[in-house]
């Protein structure tokens, strides 16, 4: 059983991480590279690091020294555009949705509610509203080169907001007593009148129909993920419970 | 008391100690994976799902 659990887990997070992959391919990181594009030319910037890494010799330069960009680049690595670029992004894409799918399987475990193909999408929906758009209302997804608060103040909002939400949802699913609407309700609410760390007011070279195209994208991608996880999960789910029940019980399995 | 076999197989058939280790186990590993993708300031994972961490909403920079 505990193996179905994670095998479950781990070949719907392939599924939808790698279609998920395919649709940030063709319509998110295009609009990061155009954001990129527009970096440091506002009030946000990379640093001196990006600036050196960013240069490119004009055709028929004299041979020169490239030290410097040579230990930025050894001090900072970071993929090349293209192949590999999209190599990582899918890698680390499929490496996230494996991380939520065991998180969502760990849950299922500890609340004791299966995960199947009839109450998959109900799962993913609830893992779209808890890790997707509840974050997403105090911290509109950002695009490189726009304003943004500290980093730890950021991520310590998300997580309080996805760990509230997230519990709001699962109490509900557990119990619809008066109390527990109530209770949820407050742990819906509270983060967003604590409130997400405010962005510093300063000028973005990044133009607003280039960041609010990318919001709506990433939420409507993240949507499709985790109904695909969601479902995908209980399918396998089932399949595998399927499969475990036609061995024989004194089969090794 | 030889039992015939056990068709159930769904999470109901494990024991509280099952799930808990169950679950703890897939907790672990999932936390450890998106702290790896999603948080880390460590700069080559950073860099290397930089582009995942905008597109799943992750904060980034």
């Amino acid at each position: 059983m505990i193996r179905n659990l994670f095998a479950a887990a781990l070949l719907a997070a392939i599924c939808a991480g790698l279609v998920t992959a395919a649709i940030q391919h063709f319509r998110v990181t295009p609009i990061i590279l155009h954001a990129e594009t527009f970096e440091g030319e506002g009030g946000h910037s990379h640093g001196e690091a990006a600036a050196v890494a960013d240069h490119v010799d004009a055709p028929g330069t004299p041979a020169h020294s490239h030290d410097v960009v040579a230990a930025v680049e050894a001090e900072e690595w970071a993929p090349q555009d293209g192949f590999e670029r999209t190599a990582y992004t899918t890698l680390a894409t499929v490496l996230a949705a494996a991380g939520f799918a065991l998180v969502i399987g760990a849950v299922s475990m500890f609340a004791n509610i299966p995960v199947t193909f009839a109450n998959g999408f109900l799962w993913g929906l609830a893992g779209f509203l808890t890790f997707s758009l509840a974050p997403a209302y105090g911290l509109a997804p950002e695009l490189p080169g726009m304003p943004a608060a500290d980093l730890v103040a950021r991520q310590i909002w998300w997580v309080g907001t996805a760990l509230a939400t997230g519990c709001a949802i699962l109490l509900l699913a557990k119990t619809r007593a008066s109390w527990a609407f109530a209770v949820a309700a407050l742990l819906v609410i509270a983060p967003h009148i604590i409130g997400a760390p405010v962005a510093p007011d300063e000028p973005s070279g990044v133009p607003a129909h280039l960041a609010t195209e990318f919001a709506a994208i990433t939420l409507g991608t993240s949507f499709v993920f985790w109904l695909l996880l969601g479902s995908l999960f209980g399918k396998f789910s089932d399949v595998f419970a399927t499969r475990s029940a036609a061995i024989p019980n004194g089969a090794h399995a | 008391m030889n039992t015939t076999t056990t068709t159930s197989t769904g999470l109901q058939s494990l024991s509280i100690s099952q799930r808990l280790i169950a679950g703890s186990l897939a907790l672990l590993l999932g936390l450890t994976l998106l702290v790896g993708t999603g948080f880390a300031g460590d700069f080559r994972l950073h860099n290397g799902a930089h582009d995942t961490r905008h597109a799943m909403g992750f904060p980034c920079h």
